[in-house]
């Protein structure tokens, strides 16, 4: 059975009829070409529409393993866990009061307006209009979290989205709106049941309104049969700071479009990701930091520590509106190439009509450096533990800025946990 | 017992640096070698400790009786020898507690680990010798240190790794005189009967804080001379240009 849509009959009328528009400008929509700038050194090819499926009503076996193996950070607000776009698992006495975090289709029926609002409202500009088509017409499992003013969410919201059986796809959706000065942390997981080829197609849209902070990070573990597509956005009002985090370790081929506004004065936004790709992996990672309000800092870092015959593609683009003076925009791409046949592309770009602006963008690719190496090894660290320190500091650099010790402890043990399987 | 050195040759590329250069420390001695700069004294430490980008064209090096050109960089750490480095390298996302405990697991039998208790009351101890904030040990190694805290980081792994022979190689340059203080204490807390030091330097004021028992001048890659603390003031005074002129027509 190919994909189709199959809509639920309690959604509001708006968004059922969102999602028949959406369906049928998948299907309209061209698969975007190779020669497209947004897909240069990548193919959308890779993902395989006509052998995928709806996923299937999960066994209660398959949920219950799923559910037990849930678990990554000690302390949480809210926990979710989805199995092929069902609700499994949900927990969230420990949310401070007027909080809302409820699974998409509670939020669809019970906070309609505000999902009229901010539900997928942007145009997507990396590329894949088709996938986020695609994703809306599908979407019937994520997360809307909703912080009212003022409040903090001690501990961060964490989502698990699993997905079980052969060539089955997901499609896991998470808003976050932050009011002024309210602060969340969410954490969303991508994971396969078993070593399956599967797709899960995801979007994100992260709105920080006035003074708010939100952090988020998305940890892509899936099969490396699997493939992985992940839409973000952030929108950043004045004064916010917004923390986005992208863990790419799993599936064969994986793709990550994170678009960031900067729409308030004084906002910031911090987009970081850390990918280990070993065999024939493809990392395909798209980058657009947006200045459109003045004295608003972005700051990029982009690290790849790559193995064996994979592949990564970075591509960033800065642009600054007119108007936009003051703007601090900065892009790294940083790739660490621990053999000849891995091979990093890397496409920054700048595009600045405004004054007084600081950017800078750069990438670099090589092995680990000597010098360093030799400053282990003389104080009597073998080789091989010298280069796991190194590529793991590599990595720890990024994982460093989240600025949540449970956050960076829980993803630098994903990240030791696969330089383990390396021979 | 002893780190000896002799007639030690080596080139970097087509250029010889070291042409002929013998030493011996015993445990228990301090040696100071002095030189002006480009003279090898930096080359000399990094081909003890098996830097490849040297080539060892003749002569020998062994430690307690050891052959060390033979052994690997890391062997050369585990069997005793200890270089502070005169330009210490950042390790980017490395913290300092991380990579000295992966130093002193290196020394442990296969699969043993380090006590972590055990381990972080000793480095405490020494930072507080060093005056070093506990800040130090969740930092990354050397990243954003000044000149005078990446000397003193160095010192601390010295204390940590406790070696049999240390070389440490311009530990003055960059620092104030009360961070000199600071790291002399330090290295003097770890002289012993059982440990050898080779105290690299250009300048003699070092040697007021670390007294060295025999003083060598290295120039153009050889020992030119050997003496007592005299002679590092004798250099101070009157500069490299006489040992020169001594050497020189020898040479000729
Ligand atoms: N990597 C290198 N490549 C080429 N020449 C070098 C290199 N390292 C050192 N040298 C040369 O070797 C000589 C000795 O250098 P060094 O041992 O650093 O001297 P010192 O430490 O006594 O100042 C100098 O002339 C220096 O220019
Ligand atoms: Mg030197």
């Amino acid at each position: 059975m190919p994909l189709s849509p199959a809509l639920s009959t309690s959604a509001p009328a708006w968004f059922k009829e969102r999602a028949t528009n959406a369906w049928s400008q998948f299907q309209t929509l061209p698969l975007p070409s190779v020669r497209d700038e947004n897909w240069r050194y990548s193919n959308a090819k890779s993902i395989p529409l006509e052998s995928l499926a709806n996923a299937d009503v999960p066994d209660s076996d398959v949920v219950k393993v799923a559910v037990a193996a849930s678990v990554e950070l000690e302390k949480w607000s809210a926990r979710l866990v989805f199995v092929n776009d069902c609700l499994a698992a949900s927990e969230s006495s420990q949310l401070p009061a007027g909080v809302i975090c409820v699974p998409f289709s509670q939020a669809l029926e019970q906070h309609s307006d505000a999902m009229r609002e901010h539900f997928m409202q942007r145009q997507m500009q990396l590329g894949s209009e088709k996938f986020a088509a695609l994703h809306l017409a599908m979407l019937k499992a994520g997360t809307v979290v909703i912080v009212p003013r003022g409040i903090t969410v001690p501990a961060p919201i964490e989502v698990f989205h699993w997905v079980s059986g052969e060539n089955a796809a997901i499609f896991p959706h998470t808003l976050v709106i932050a009011e002024d000065n309210a602060a969340v942390t969410v954490v969303d997981h991508y994971r396969s049941c078993t070593s399956e080829a599967g797709f899960s197609c995801a979007v994100a849209d992260l709105i920080g309104k006035p003074g708010s902070h939100v952090t988020y990070i998305a940890c892509q573990e899936m099969s490396e049969e699997a493939q992985a597509m992940h839409l973000s956005s952030t929108v950043a009002g004045k004064d916010a700071q917004m923390k986005s985090f992208q863990l790419q370790l799993g599936a064969n081929w994986s793709r990550s479009e994170s678009v960031s506004d900067l729409v308030g004065k004084g906002a910031r936004s911090d987009m970081l990701s850390v990918s280990l790709p070993l065999g024939d992996q493809i990392v395909d990672q798209r980058t657009l930091q947006n200045h459109k309000a003045p004295n608003a800092t972005s700051d990029l870092l982009y690290k790849n520590a790559l193995y064996d015959s994979s592949r990564t593609v970075f591509s960033g683009l800065i642009t600054v509106d007119e108007g936009a003076h003051y703007t601090d925009a900065y892009q790294t791409c940083r790739n660490l190439l621990n053999s000849d046949t891995a091979e990093a592309n890397s496409l920054p770009g700048l595009e600045i009509n405004a004054d007084q602006v600081k950017c800078s963008h750069g990438s670099t690719s090589g092995p680990v450096s000597e010098e360093e190496l030799f400053y282990l090894k003389a104080r009597g660290i073998p080789d091989n533990e010298a280069r796991r320190l190194i590529v793991l500091g590599f990595a720890d650099d990024v994982i460093q800025r989240i600025g949540n010790d449970a956050i960076e402890q829980m993803i630098h043990a994903r990240v030791e946990e696969k330089f383990a399987r390396l021979g | 017992m002893s780190l000896k050195i002799e007639n030690l040759q080596a080139r970097i590329g087509e250029r010889e640096i070291l042409k002929g250069l013998t030493i011996e420390i015993k445990p228990g001695e301090v040696h100071a070698i002095m030189g002006p700069n480009g003279s090898g004294k930096s080359t000399l430490s990094k081909v003890l400790c098996g830097h490849e980008d040297y080539e060892v064209t003749g002569g020998s090096a062994t430690l307690d009786g050891e052959d060390l050109l033979s052994l690997s960089i890391d062997q050369r750490s585990r069997a005793g020898l200890f270089l502070a480095f005169q330009y210490p390298h950042e390790i980017p996302g490395v913290t300092n507690a991380n990579f000295l405990r992966a130093a002193l697991k290196a020394r442990k039998p296969d699969g043993e680990d380090v006590d972590a208790i055990a381990f972080y009351r000793q480095m405490y101890a020494r930072m507080d010798q060093l005056e070093m904030d506990r800040s130090f040990t969740g930092r990354n190694v050397n990243e954003g240190f000044s000149g005078g805290e990446k000397k003193r980081n160095e010192i601390l792994q010295l204390m940590m790794l406790e070696p049999k022979y240390a070389i440490l190689d311009e530990t003055d340059s960059g620092l104030d005189i009360d961070a000199l203080k600071i790291v002399s204490r330090g290295v003097n807390a770890m002289r012993s009967a059982e440990r050898g030091f080779l105290v690299i330097t250009h300048y003699q004021r070092l040697l007021n804080y670390i007294q060295p028992d025999i003083v060598h001048v290295l120039m153009d890659g050889r020992i030119v001379k050997t003496g007592d603390r005299s002679l590092a003031l004798k250099l101070e005074e009157k500069g490299y240009d006489w040992v020169k002129d001594e050497a020189l027509p020898a040479a000729a």
